[in-house]
């Protein structure tokens, strides 16, 4: 961290984590002790005490997380700050000088960032999201100042020497698509910003939104110099309020201060920026399907080509990227391509952010190099899984990527290794899973959730996806026949080969995987009607294994319908007239005493 | 139980249209704005009723068919009405794996509501969601804008009997 002050300032996590663990409650109870002691606006360098918000620093599961700058001091991070610790943090630490050890974060907090590159993220957790001053101050807008004073083609090509790929998930080399764009005929050409982040288990786009506006609009105008558009959007989901609240007062802001606009830094490059609301639904995120929804129209995707470089919103040429793509670019022109291809493999430069979720100890958002391994991903960084329970799965890239076994381990992590491994980089979505999640169920899961997004405009996709998922659901409720594993797999290739669009071209991608490396999870639901994560609640017994019973009483505790009798000494029993099959004794009970 | 409510507002009612028609006003020369239209007209009226729908018709030229094409084709539009607090249960794969299909469920036992219906004393609506994008504190509802994260069942069911017994 090299971010220093000449006052004190308290900086406090306000991503959409932070905010719902009451971050709003540690602003104010730090506003109130600072006024009530005379710190605020002190003449006095160290008596003069700020609070300040930020955007996700990553670790979601330790919020609301606060780092207290003292000037000639290291920063000190606390966790699980509540506005009841406040009065004791700013009497002991900020005007004793004493650290509060027993709520500072310890070497665990520290670990989650020991193999990280933040590069993207520098900035989420340092810079105020909603003040541009603030992001001038960190050398934001420098970028796109040394981008003006290259010719596009310049900046293009320092683009394509970075080897940037795009990070929505295709993996398309970013400067090629630009040439596309740049060389294609029309003199008024738009830019696209696909902030409709939908897949389940991805957040990152969110959080780089919610912690760093400025960087993603920095990015876009870097991107409308290089492709010579003078009009841009951001397509961002209706479900992210609060990145939708910043980023339009980012915009005014730029605007105000003629960053964006006519004659952007008083030259002759013209840049208007829109930020228009997605309505629900994943589909959005296949650019001619965000394009349709933009012009007004129901979000279906066409067929290509004509690319969008060519034909794309409003007919006109159209350049569509990511939103970490746009927030690559600004450290690419300051540092250089050939810093930026140092990081990296030698065919997936630069970092990936992921959202870290799932069974592992430390969830949140994480930027690591690209060629990290599995392993590293979930043991080093993730902390690994949780109360002593063994590692089974990873799903990554959400429901267009599949899962990985602990025989992945050492697979590393860039975009043609995983989809050598039968996943795919996807949007960044990575979700652990240990020995009680059942395969098949998360299968069920996906497809429950592709079906659904299915826009139905295409046969393999809106049938398909059902077919598939009727097949699914018959397995996970025992009524599973001994042809259904080969008639998934028929009919998941069938979609993938047919089907419009990459919602259906990776829909049956968890099925497959699974099958592929789960299949006789597959085989004990259909042929034993068994679920051995004891997960599918038609397939479980629900009764108490008396020899493995340790007469805890946990699962009696944990019934919301007390249908288990239990008294000290002796072995649960389960009553089930009364149980309603929540599986909470089976979460719960530490002996897997539970069948 | 959840109940069938009418899709029009009518009933012996005058509508007053002045909202809907100053919003298609803003947006009148907008190209392609179907959606800013009818996410901002559903905010003014709660949800959007079928004369609602003919009058933005008319405003934007276009027809009645049209613009339920749109409506019907995304999730966050709604031609009935909803409850006073909305219920987002996050259904991601994080929260998947954390066990969020329990929630659904203590909220059917609550108020006997499934996805997308709302209680008989319009008071609650359950929404299924995607992904609320917080994955990190999963399972994670909303309650209106108020996020609550890390939840277990039974937390969740003290969190809606708190909202049942809230007045009004």
């Amino acid at each position: 961290m090299s971010y220093t002050t000449d006052h004190v300032e308290v900086h406090v996590c306000m991503g959409t984590a932070g905010v719902a663990s009451g971050g709003h409650e540690v602003m104010e109870a730090l506003e109130a002790e600072f006024t009530k002691r005379g710190l605020k606006n002190a003449e006095s360098k160290e008596r003069n005490c700020a609070a300040k918000q930020t955007g996700c620093r990553g670790l979601c599961a330790r919020d609301v997380l606060i780092d207290v700058y003292i000037p000639g001091k290291d920063p000190v991070t606390y966790e699980h700050v509540n506005a009841e610790m406040v009065p004791t943090i700013v009497e002991e630490h900020i005007v004793g000088g004493n650290i509060v050890e027993k709520w500072a974060a310890k070497a665990d907090y520290f670990q989650f960032y020991d193999k990280q590159k933040r590069y993207v993220l520098a900035d989420c957790g340092r810079v105020d999201p909603e003040s541009l001053e603030d992001y001038i101050k960190l050398g934001g807008y420098e970028a796109i100042k040394k981008a003006l004073t290259m010719t596009p083609e310049q900046v293009i090509d320092e683009v394509k020497k970075s080897g940037l790929r795009g990070r929505g998930g295709g993996g398309f080399p970013t400067g090629l698509k630009w040439t596309f764009c740049r060389n294609s005929p029309g003199d008024h050409k738009y830019l696209i910003c696909n902030a409709d982040e939908g897949d389940p288990g991805a957040f990152m786009d969110r959080s780089i939104i919610e912690g760093n506006p400025h960087a993603v609009i920095e990015g876009m105008l870097i991107a409308g110099y290089a492709i010579g558009c003078d009009e841009g959007y951001i397509y961002c989901r209706a479900e992210y309020p609060l990145a939708i609240v910043r980023v339009i007062k980012a915009i005014k802001d730029a605007e105000a201060a003629g960053i964006l606009g006519e004659k952007v830094f008083g030259t002759d490059f013209h840049f208007k920026l829109k930020l228009k609301e997605g309505a629900g639904a994943f589909v959005c995120g296949e650019e001619t399907a965000l394009i349709a929804s933009i012009e007004g129209e129901r979000g279906m995707p066409r067929p290509r080509p004509p690319f969008p470089a060519v034909k794309g919103l409003w007919q006109k040429p159209s350049n569509v990227n990511n939103v970490e793509t746009f927030a690559n670019l600004p450290a690419i022109l300051l540092n250089g391509s050939e810093w930026y291809a140092n990081i990296g493999t030698e065919k997936s430069k630069g970092t990936k952010i992921f959202a870290l979720s799932g069974k592992v100890k430390s969830t949140g958002l994480v930027e690591v190099p690209m060629g990290i391994t599995v392993r590293e991903l979930i043991y080093d960084v993730g902390g690994g899984i949780p109360k002593k329970r063994k590692f089974k799965a990873v799903q990554l890239g959400g429901p267009s990527g599949g899962c990985l076994t602990p025989d992945h381990l050492e697979t590393p992590i860039d975009y043609d290794s995983l989809i050598a491994a039968g996943a795919m980089m996807g949007s960044g979505g990575v979700v652990v899973m240990d020995e009680t999640n059942c395969m098949v169920n998360v299968a069920h899961f996906f497809l429950t959730f592709t079906q659904r997004e299915s826009c139905g405009k295409c046969i393999p996709c809106r049938i398909g996806t059902k077919t598939m998922l009727d097949i699914l659901t018959r397995i996970i409720t025992g009524q599973g026949r001994e042809e259904d594993i080969d008639l998934l797999l028929e009919v998941g290739n069938d979609i993938k080969t047919a089907s419009l669009c990459g919602l259906g071209q990776t829909a049956p991608n968890p099925v497959l995987t699974t099958v592929k490396y789960f299949r006789h999870e597959y085989e004990a639901h259909i042929r034993n009607k068994k679920c051995p994560a004891r997960e599918c609640a038609e397939l479980i017994e629900f009764v108490v294994i008396d020899d493995r019973c340790k007469k805890c009483g946990i699962c009696k505790k944990a019934c919301p319908v007390d249908a288990i009798t239990w008294e000290k000494g002796t072995v649960a029993y389960i009553d089930h007239a009364k149980c309603v099959k929540c599986r909470e004794c089976i979460v719960n009970c530490p002996f897997n005493a539970i069948d | 139980m959840a109940t069938e409510v009418k899709e029009t507002e009518s009933a012996g009612k005058e509508i007053d249209f002045t909202a809907c028609d100053e919003i298609c006003e803003k947006y009148r020369d907008w190209k392609g704005a179907t959606i800013p239209v009818l996410q901002q007209v559903q905010e003014a009226y709660g949800y959007l009723f079928s004369e609602l729908v003919e009058r933005i018709a008319d405003n934007l030229n276009m027809s009645a068919h049209q613009i339920y094409g749109v409506i019907t084709f995304y999730a966050q539009f709604y031609t009935k009405p909803r409850g006073k607090y909305v219920i987002r249960v996050c259904r991601g794969t994080a929260c998947h794996v954390q066990g969020s299909g329990r929630i659904s469920e203590v909220v059917c036992e609550e108020f006997g509501i499934k996805n997308g219906e709302t209680s008989a004393d319009l008071k609650f609506t359950l929404e299924e969601v995607s992904c609320i994008g917080a994955c990190g504190m999963a399972p994670v509802i909303m309650i209106n804008n108020k996020t609550y994260g890390n939840l277990k069942p039974e937390e969740a069911r003290k969190i809606f009997r708190d909202y049942a017994e809230l007045q009004g």
